[in-house]
């Protein structure tokens, strides 16, 4: 059983008045098994959070749920993005209102070239004007990225390495100027060239005009990457919050201590073992070892 | 036993024009949303046949056509053994198709165009809106228009003529060149080929004659674009081909038709001749109206390391059923068949590729895509032939079929016979949906869901696209965003 644990997240306002995102009371279930047992979260522009979390406590859960994906049903709770209701909003809806995800694991798919989808996308957030200045967008974000024009021709994701994919969701994310920004394990599976260059492209695009939420379980990332702001998510739950001292406090020492001084306080947390590793979302297989592809065939 | 497939062939993508991309997003902006064919002109023939056929019909058409005797010889045979010949037994559901309902010879003016303006105004005015000109202006080495039973005009640049290439009309080519025609005419389709061949045989009009000498490359394509206008009508060109040694020519078909409730037949036969190190590549866009029967025979022989390629899009239709074919006669010979198919509600797209292996080191790939919406079918037949001593030959086959919907279905038939041993082999078959987690990612960009769909069935084709030039992807495109918008039950 799960019961609420004392701190939760500072309410921060934003200059404006209401907050950018704020999350009242979310649960969420997968396959009608709760995963979110009621979070508070409330990020505003020019602030960076960071969720840090054991394998299988939702993190993923949770931004999956933001984002709208269909498998991921609400069950209760409340989700404002700028004063509106998030909930009510498809997925497309959602991004065109400034909410981006880059994801764990990147979807891949065949046959729609990089720089078509990023034109696509860059003119469902910003219009038909987007695509005049996209190319010297395009070229500029590249360069920060450090990744080749070549990319552009290449199908979404398909046979990128870890490394290239990432890059690629920073890269999307740094186009469409999201105010909200999730970003889940961005740094896992990176080595450290591509983790500098990820960490760099996120720090370019900090400012006063996007909130991110940074979800990680390395500080690696945090050190880059300074939050203002550190939540534990543990169970479905976030049951701890603070300043990056927060994040140290775990590097040093691990979660085993926050479970502790909760169950001092008679909270118990329910540790989900399978730690999510063995879902569809996992790695996709490549089709690398298509004859069809792999020999420059027709294609197909 | 044959060993696993290590393939490499000749890439058939075209990459020439680095606009491309650019054109093409710019042409889809443009797009009209549905059928957008579908007109039609009013009847001014010069000839219309009753109804029905039968041995008087084809005489006349003989006679009117003022053909030597071994053709109309020819015809009166293939007519009889249409008459014995059953109805195939598998395939689609041909049941309807009503031969005494149908007009199967139409002349529409008294002789063909030698310019646009020579073309009767309102025929004239079809193809221009079917950006036929336009197209030869732009884009082409020769064009072919055919309206109903005869081509009202065609063209060839002169330089092309002036190094001895032809491109005609059948009957043209039967009167001009009697000794090409007879030498090759039915040889790589006899009539006893199959219930439709033999019809076609009797009663066959129009169509292209192409020959191109030895070593001349026709290096832009050529075009022929079929029109049919009025109901219950028959169309039967009859092409022929012959690339002699060590030539190239790309030849394009496209087709259209208006929406009547009546049903039309298309009902054609290709002969595709590859001499010695000659290249074939035969492009195909068919975007028949809804209520046209597309029963098409195509078939190609390829000599020693010569290429053919059929490049094959079925997009219209009510029903098709086409298995476009190669019998790989020489040495080093190769064979690649791309085809792609969209089967709407209410359409059936029956369709694949058949290869005959019948010498040493000889290479072939069949390969199709096929989306299925609405209650659509599309099934995909493969036939693979290797015989006895065709040493070290490649062959791989691969069909990948997406369903849209509940209702739609896809079937896929390959048959593999390999007599040889000392060959390699793949062969492959994925039907899938649109992925959640496709759609998810798409849509989390900011793409509708209708976007999203669209761009992952483009991105499922697009290896079939990208073997197209440029303005055929423009319009392949154009039709799947109108299948993909229109309306369905
Ligand atoms: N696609 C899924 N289907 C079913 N259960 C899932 C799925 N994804 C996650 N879960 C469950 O939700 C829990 C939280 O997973 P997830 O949000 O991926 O955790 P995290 O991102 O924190 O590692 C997992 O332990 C697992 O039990
Ligand atoms: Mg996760």
């Amino acid at each position: 059983m799960v019961a609420a644990p004392a701190t939760n997240a500072p309410v921060h306002q934003s200059p404006a008045g209401g907050a950018t995102l704020a999350i009242r009371n979310l649960h969420v279930n997968i396959d009608s098994r709760e995963i979110i047992h009621g979070i508070d979260l409330t990020v505003n522009k020019g602030e960076v959070h960071a969720i840090l979390g054991p394998n299988g406590s939702g993190k993923s859960t949770l931004a999956y749920a933001l984002m709208g994906h269909p498998r991921y049903a609400v069950t209760s709770g409340e989700v404002e993005l700028k004063g509106e209701d998030l909930l009510a909003m498809s997925a497309d809806e959602r991004s065109r209102n400034g909410l981006f995800l880059c994801f764990q694991y990147p979807t891949s798919i065949p046959g729609i070239q990089m720089g078509n989808f990023l034109r696509l996308a860059m003119k469902a957030r910003f219009g038909d004007a987007a695509i005049k200045t996209f190319r010297k967008e395009l070229t500029e974000k590249l360069r920060i990225l450090k990744m080749d024009e070549s990319y552009m021709r290449r199908y979404l994701n398909e046979g990128f390495s870890g490394g290239e994919k990432k890059k690629a969701e920073i890269l999307q994310m740094a186009l469409l100027k999201p105010e909200i920004a999730i970003m889940d394990e961005t740094d896992s599976g990176l080595d450290v060239d591509a983790f500098k260059v990820v960490a760099d492209g996120v720090n370019a695009m900090r400012g006063p005009d996007v909130g991110f939420v940074v979800i990680t379980h390395y500080n690696r990332m945090l050190e880059y990457i300074k939050p203002d702001f550190v939540h534990v998510l543990i169970g479905g739950k976030i049951v701890k919050s603070g300043g990056p001292e927060l994040a140290l406090a775990v590097d040093q020492h691990g979660y085993q201590p926050i479970l502790e001084e909760l169950r001092e306080q008679g909270v118990e947390i329910e540790l989900m073992e399978e730690a999510g590793a063995t879902y569809a979302r996992e790695e996709p297989t490549e089709r690398e070892h298509d004859p069809f592809r792999s020999h420059g065939l027709t294609g197909l | 036993m044959a060993t696993d497939i290590e393939v490499t062939s000749k890439e058939l993508a075209i990459h020439v024009d680095p606009n491309r991309e650019r054109l093409l997003r710019e042409a889809e902006k443009e797009l009209p949303l549905e059928y957008s064919a579908g007109w039609s002109d009013p009847e001014a023939y010069f000839f219309k046949s009753g109804r029905g056929v039968s041995r008087e019909t084809v005489e006349m058409i003989s006679r009117m056509k003022n053909e030597p005797a071994w053709m109309l010889d020819r015809r009166i045979k293939a007519y009889d053994h249409f008459l014995s010949r059953k109805m195939p037994s598998w395939g689609a559901d041909l049941s309807e198709i009503n031969f005494d309902e149908m007009y199967y010879y139409i002349k529409p003016a008294s002789e063909q165009g030698k310019t646009w303006d020579d073309v009767p105004q309102d025929i004239k005015n079809t193809f221009d809106k079917l950006g036929i000109p336009e197209a030869e202006r732009k884009f082409l080495a020769g064009v072919s228009a055919q309206y109903e039973s005869e081509v009202v005009y065609h063209s060839l640049r002169e330089d092309l003529e002036k190094l001895g290439v032809i491109f005609t009309d059948m009957d043209s080519g039967l009167r001009e060149y009697p000794e090409i025609v007879k030498r090759y005419f039915g040889t790589v389709i006899p009539y006893k080929d199959n219930k439709f061949a033999a019809l076609n045989t009797a009663v066959w009009s129009g169509g292209s004659f192409v020959y191109v000498p030895k070593g001349v490359h026709v290096a832009i394509p050529l075009q022929a674009y079929f029109r049919i206008n009025a109901k219950n009508a028959g169309q039967f060109e009859r092409t022929l081909i012959i690339a002699d040694e060590g030539s190239y020519v790309h030849y394009i078909e496209g087709c259209t038709a208006p929406i009547w409730s009546e049903d039309s037949l298309h009902s054609a036969v290709v002969e595709l001749i590859a001499m010695k190190d000659a290249t074939i590549r035969y492009t195909t866009v068919q975007n028949w109206s809804n209520n046209v029967y597309n029963i098409v025979t195509k078939r190609a022989v390829a000599h020693e390391n010569a290429t053919v390629a059929w490049i094959d899009g079925n997009l219209g239709s009510k029903v098709t059923m086409k298995y476009p074919a190669v019998y790989l006669l020489g040495r080093g010979s190769k064979a690649e068949i791309v085809s792609a198919a969209f089967a709407n509600q209410g359409q059936v797209q029956d369709a694949g590729g058949k290869v005959w292996h019948c010498a040493p080191e000889t290479t072939s790939t069949i390969t199709s895509k096929s989306v299925s919406k609405g209650n659509g079918r599309t099934s995909f037949r493969g036939w693979l032939k290797i015989y006895k001593g065709c040493v070290d030959s490649v062959s791989a086959m691969r069909c990948d079929a997406m369903l849209l919907d509940k209702e739609c279905r896809s079937d896929t038939y390959p048959t593999i016979e390999v007599d040889e041993e000392k060959v390699a082999l793949g062969h492959e078959a994925t039907v899938s949906k649109i992925g959640e987690e496709e759609l998810f990612y798409l849509m989390s960009r900011g793409l509708s869901e209708r976007e999203a769909i669209t761009q992952i069935v483009n991105g499922f084709i697009e290896p079939f696209t990208k073997t197209l030039p440029m303005e055929y992807a423009i319009e392949l495109n154009r039709l799947i965003q109108m299948q993909m918008d229109g309306a369905v039950g």
